[in-house]
């Protein structure tokens, strides 16, 4: 019953994209975190995708679903916002920020967004067709 | 006459597999849209339904057998019905990676639609032999 590894296939990708959305979120909510538990500013994540291949597929090795294989912290250098009066500024007057990029995080959402949407279709026409296919010579 | 009727629908068999095969593929197009360094798949449908019906004119994998330890091994390999090819993409991404979402989502459609008309056929074809042993 093979139609079952689009459904493995698809779902995959609605897991690897939700768990986007949850790092978008988390890095939009904590735009403005200028300290963590450990006492440092919030730093942005980002998840990495990687082809993961169904086992029993026919094409295995090269055809899979997608799973994520690390959320990573990004890289880019924290926001310096000048305010002198913030007991956690520095000694020129500056705050560091949480090195989140509202606007990139926005269209990173959207994205993940329609992904989801294009594999929710995936599943939703495998299933179809697999009725119909249930009800051949009926 | 019952291995007639099997061959008599051995052919849209074989194309419905190949569908759900190529529906696969491109499913797993769909998901991986965002991957870095996917490359987008597919195969060429109608080579591997030409291939898939001659297959019973083909030998099947055979191997020679060995009766002395200075035999050299050899192998006839069979190759699958279908060959994964790699898209060609228009416009490549920064990340490696070659899904274009328009085309995979219109050759899925089309394929859909293929499939569904595949089962049609089948339906009528089962209607007609139906009718043919009630007469």
């Amino acid at each position: 019953m093979s139609t079952i590894n689009i459904f493995q296939i698809a779902g995959s990708a609605l897991t690897a994209q939700s768990q986007r959305m949850n790092v978008t979120a988390s890095n939009l909510a904590n735009a403005d975190s200028v300290t963590g538990p450990d006492g440092q500013p919030y730093r942005a994540r980002q998840v990495v995708f990687q082809m993961a291949p169904v086992p029993g597929q026919a094409f295995s090795p090269a055809v899979g679903g997608v799973k994520v294989a690390a959320v990573v912290e990004s890289a880019a250098p924290p926001r310096l916002q000048y305010d002198p009066k913030n007991p956690l500024a520095n000694a020129d007057g500056y705050v560091t920020m949480p090195n989140v990029d509202v606007v990139a995080e926005t269209v990173n959402m959207i994205s993940a967004s329609r992904s989801y949407q294009a594999n929710v279709e995936v599943i939703n026409t495998a299933k179809s067709l697999m009725m119909r296919t249930l009800s051949i010579g009926q | 006459m019952i291995d007639r009727i099997g061959d008599d629908l051995s052919f849209h068999q074989a194309a419905l597999g190949l569908r759900q095969q190529r529906q696969e593929v491109l499913a797993a197009n769909i998901a991986n849209a965002d991957t870095p360094n996917f490359k987008a798949r597919d195969f060429d449908f109608t080579a591997a339904l030409q291939e898939a019906m001659g297959e019973r004119m083909r030998l099947p994998n055979i191997q020679l057998s060995l009766t002395a330890a200075r035999h050299i091994p050899a192998k006839a390999h069979a190759p699958d019905p279908a060959e994964l090819l790699f898209r060609q993409p228009l416009q490549p991404s920064m990340d490696g990676n070659t899904v274009d979402m328009d085309v995979e989502r219109v050759q899925f459609a089309d394929n859909t639609l293929r499939y569904q008309s595949d089962l049609t056929l089948i339906s009528s074809r089962i209607k007609t032999m139906m009718a043919a042993l009630q007469q």
